[in-house]
């Protein structure tokens, strides 16, 4: 591609993906629907602004790479070892069945058993990059049912390796010249193909360990920010390749890498840093994903196409959640799971080339199946929001598979979240003897406290009937201790209106957070960590030479003053007054000391001479004596 | 065998005061003597009353030593005097745990001797004034002995800051001995 001719296709994509981006994600559809109709659009059967995107869709994989990166960067290895039962369970089940099923109808449709098996593997994949964007754009890849098709796709990922390395066997046609796909290894033997994948992966956990962090920890010192983000980079294209290399997917060689890293120092500035690609590339894949339908054969032979995306989806979504239900998700999890684990994914063009290079599937079936996995691709977002409304659905009705587990019974206080903070009002509140029930929606979370013994119930504490099953209408007061913002104050709404007797204390994130409840009228709130900072300030002090007292009192007055500014500016907050706002946070510091040191003059009711000097001379002057006196003695 | 002394100490603003530093020096190098600083154990006045008791218990001689704010004490001694002299322990039926024991106040006092007078501007002595904490002492069962008192405590020079300390510490011995 010419020079010129990439800076207008990148003009044509860029604007594009602003163009019509942002009109998905007003419409609620989400941003991913937004890049593949963007992608569509410019395609070449629609617009013809962009030709063949092929060498597009090769530099849009690596945002694929960058994301799977990111993924392991995010996940401590204790997580990974938690969800070992539903990435191995759920995601080898999940495999097994839909290529066993697919097999099957291809068989009906008269392909030869090599041909279906191979169709029936690449089409049990799913896309990693458009459900997990997805998910994470609304919210819920941290929940159970997040979490779960994060395992399966995790699965799904690794099982691409022994496809890759079965393909070959199945081959009924001469295979085309040198594959794509085919890494330099493939001319050894089997087993020595084994060994270096092996070779690969301990190299990256190795080299993550101890040569990676010595490398970033000199890069870091250079104080040169586009040089870390160069090596942030270079580390995972480096990866990338070696990837290749070896014949193994880069991205889940990227994954590896990102989890070696988890629990480096450097972490944090590793996310900030790439996290631009990642949205690009990604942004910059889907829009290929969707210049690559082919309309054309979809024109031709509509019915075939569409009613192959139905089957599809519908196979894989029945497959996902029987599977599902068979590892006992929540019916509305498993609708969520499955619908959204329905679509083809980006690996199946990779494995498609791949298959038809080897000699197993013949191009005139991979042609129409490329269609029929992009168009899936680009239902998905339409798919998820079927399924988050099934989701919800399913929650809100009780009795459902994992009903939540509450006990009725009359209670002097509700807690609303059992995490680190309520967890601690609720033991005070218990110890002085009130009768206390705790919702808490996180079943991991739930479960760890029962095995420690404490009685929590299980369930999703802005749900009206539950807070009515739990004791909110005959308890004098409800502490919400949830750690969502938007849902804490949902909740505040929710309980008001319900059930107006009762009194609402709160925790506040931050100061925003804080005006948000005052708004609200909560009888009590405290932001979480100031208590706390103010207790470490009083020790510093102390440490510092500060009496106790002194240090103790000049703490307490700090509290006073600061929840006494709050009150002030929260009422310029809420007129929405910013010139007066910023000129109080600006005032407020130089009060502040003011105030404290008049405190500090006032205690001892003189002036602030120090006469530690001369102190210090008496006691010396003490101890000679004494030590005189004491042979007399 | 020498008798041990508790000294119960309160002054919110120990870092100024010199007397009290002064006295509070004089009574550190002692080995029969346990300082126990109220405003420094207890900054947000949440008195230890069980831990407070047991100290007592295990001391033969209790010393208040404190300034004479407002002819008594800061607030943290009568916080103290209230939470720990609980009724059936210290006194009341059963009430014996300070039986036997010797009470004596330690007073800072910032204005010079002579006011404490009938003429003087406070009206009336510091034994006068310290009636209160007799009638505690004798209502605990403990033996009231005559106040120290260090008067005159902003104006004194070192050299009577010296003086001062040598005598309470003197005092100290005295009551270790007996």
């Amino acid at each position: 591609m010419a020079e010129a001719n990439l800076l207008q296709s990148a003009f044509v994509y860029l604007s594009a993906a602003v163009v019509s981006v942002p009109i998905a994600k007003r419409l609620g559809l989400g941003s991913v629907l937004g890049y593949l109709i963007a992608g569509a659009l410019i395609g070449p059967f629609v617009l013809g602004l962009v030709g063949n995107s092929e060498a597009v869709m090769h530099t849009a994989e690596f945002g694929v790479v960058i994301m799977l990166f990111l993924i392991g960067l995010e996940l401590q290895p204790s997580l990974l070892w938690r969800l070992r039962t539903s990435i191995l369970g759920m995601g080898g089940l999940q495999v097994a069945f839909t290529s066993a099923f697919a097999t099957g109808i291809g068989v009906m449709f008269g392909l030869s058993w090599q041909v279906a098996l191979a169709v029936g593997l690449t089409l049990s994949l799913s896309s990693t990059a458009i459900v997990l964007q997805s998910l994470r754009e609304k919210g819920i890849a941290n929940t159970d049912a997040g979490r779960g098709a994060f395992s399966v796709l995790l699965f799904q990922d690794i099982a691409i390796i022994p496809m890759l390395a079965l393909f070959p066997l199945l081959a009924t046609f001469a295979p085309l010249e040198k594959g794509v796909a085919a890494g330099p290894l493939d001319a050894l033997p089997g087993w020595m193909g084994g060994l270096a994948v092996l070779a690969a992966i301990g190299a990256i956990v190795f080299s993550g360990r101890l040569l990676l962090r010595p490398i970033l920890r000199w890069v870091a010192a250079s104080n040169l920010h586009e040089i870390f983000t160069a090596c942030a980079l270079m580390l995972v294209v480096g990866v990338a390749l070696l990837m290749q290399f070896v014949g193994l997917s880069p991205a889940l060689g990227a994954f590896v890498a990102g989890v070696v890293l988890a629990d480096s120092e450097y972490r944090h500035e590793i996310e900030t840093d790439i996290e631009p690609f990642r949205g690009l590339l990604l942004g910059l894949f889907f829009i290929s994903v969707g210049a690559g339908i082919d309309f054309g054969l979809l024109a031709a032979q509509p019915f075939t196409i569409l009613g192959l995306v139905a089957l599809l989806i519908a196979v894989k979504a029945v497959v996902m959640l029987g599977v599902a239900k068979l590892f006992r998700q929540r019916s509305g999890d498993g609708a969520l799971i499955g619908l959204g684990l329905a679509q083809g994914g980006e690996f199946a063009f990779v494995l498609f080339a791949f298959a038809q290079n080897v000699g197993v599937i013949p191009g005139t079936v991979t042609a129409p199946l490329i269609v029929v996995v992009a168009l899936s691709m680009a239902l998905t977002p339409l798919l998820l929001m079927a399924g988050q409304a099934l989701m919800i659905r399913a929650d809100t009705k009780i009795g459902t598979v994992r009903a939540p587990e509450i006990e009725a019974g009359t209670y002097d206080v509700i807690i609303a979240g059992y995490g680190r903070f309520g967890q601690i009002v609720g033991r005070v509140l218990s110890a002085n003897g009130y009768k206390v029930s705790v919702l808490e929606h996180d079943a991991d979370q739930v479960e760890l406290l029962r095995g420690f013994g404490r009685k929590v119930n299980y369930g999703d504490a802005t749900r009206l009937d539950l807070l009515r099953i739990a004791g909110a209408g005959e308890a004098q007061l409800l502490v919400v201790a949830i750690d969502d913002a938007d849902k804490s104050l949902e909740l505040v709404e929710t309980a008001r209106k319900a059930f107006p007797n009762l009194k609402i204390v709160a925790r506040a994130f931050d100061r925003r957070h804080a005006y948000e409840l005052m708004t609200r009228r909560v009888d009590g709130f405290e932001r979480e960590t100031f208590a706390a900072g103010v207790r470490l300030a009083v020790k510093s002090m102390r440490l510092l030479g500060k009496g106790a007292y002194k240090a103790d009192r000049a703490g307490k007055l700090f509290t006073r003053y600061d929840e006494r500014v709050l009150e002030e500016m929260f009422s310029h907050w809420a007129d929405k007054d910013d010139a007066g706002y910023q000129r109080l946070v600006r005032d407020r510091t130089a009060l502040e000391e003011q105030l404290i040191a008049r405190d500090s003059a006032s205690l001892a009711g003189r002036s602030d001479d120090d006469q530690w000097g001369e102190i210090s001379q008496y006691r010396e002057a003490f101890e000679r004596d004494q030590a005189q006196m004491s042979p007399r003695d | 065998m020498s008798k041990s002394i508790i000294i119960i100490t309160a002054h919110p603003a120990y870092h100024r005061s010199r007397a009290n530093r002064a006295l509070r020096f004089a009574a550190e190098g002692s080995p029969h003597v346990t300082l126990h600083d109220l405003y420094e154990e207890y900054p947000d006045f949440m008195i230890d009353i069980v831990a407070e008791k047991s100290r007592l218990e295990t001391h033969d001689h209790i010393v208040l030593l404190h300034p004479f704010y407002w002819y008594s004490a800061p607030a943290l001694i009568k916080e103290w005097l209230d939470l720990v002299l609980e009724y059936g322990w210290a006194y009341g039926e059963s009430g014996t745990a300070l039986n036997g024991k010797t009470w004596t106040q330690a007073i800072t006092a910032g204005a010079p001797e002579d006011t404490y007078m009938p003429k003087g501007r406070n009206r009336f002595s510091i034994e006068e004034l310290l009636r209160p904490f007799e009638a505690t002492a004798h209502l605990c069962g403990c033996l009231w002995q005559p106040p120290f008192i260090l008067n005159s405590s902003r104006e004194a020079s070192p050299a009577a800051l010296l003086q001062a300390g040598h005598d309470f510490r003197t005092m100290l011995e005295v009551l270790a001995r007996g």
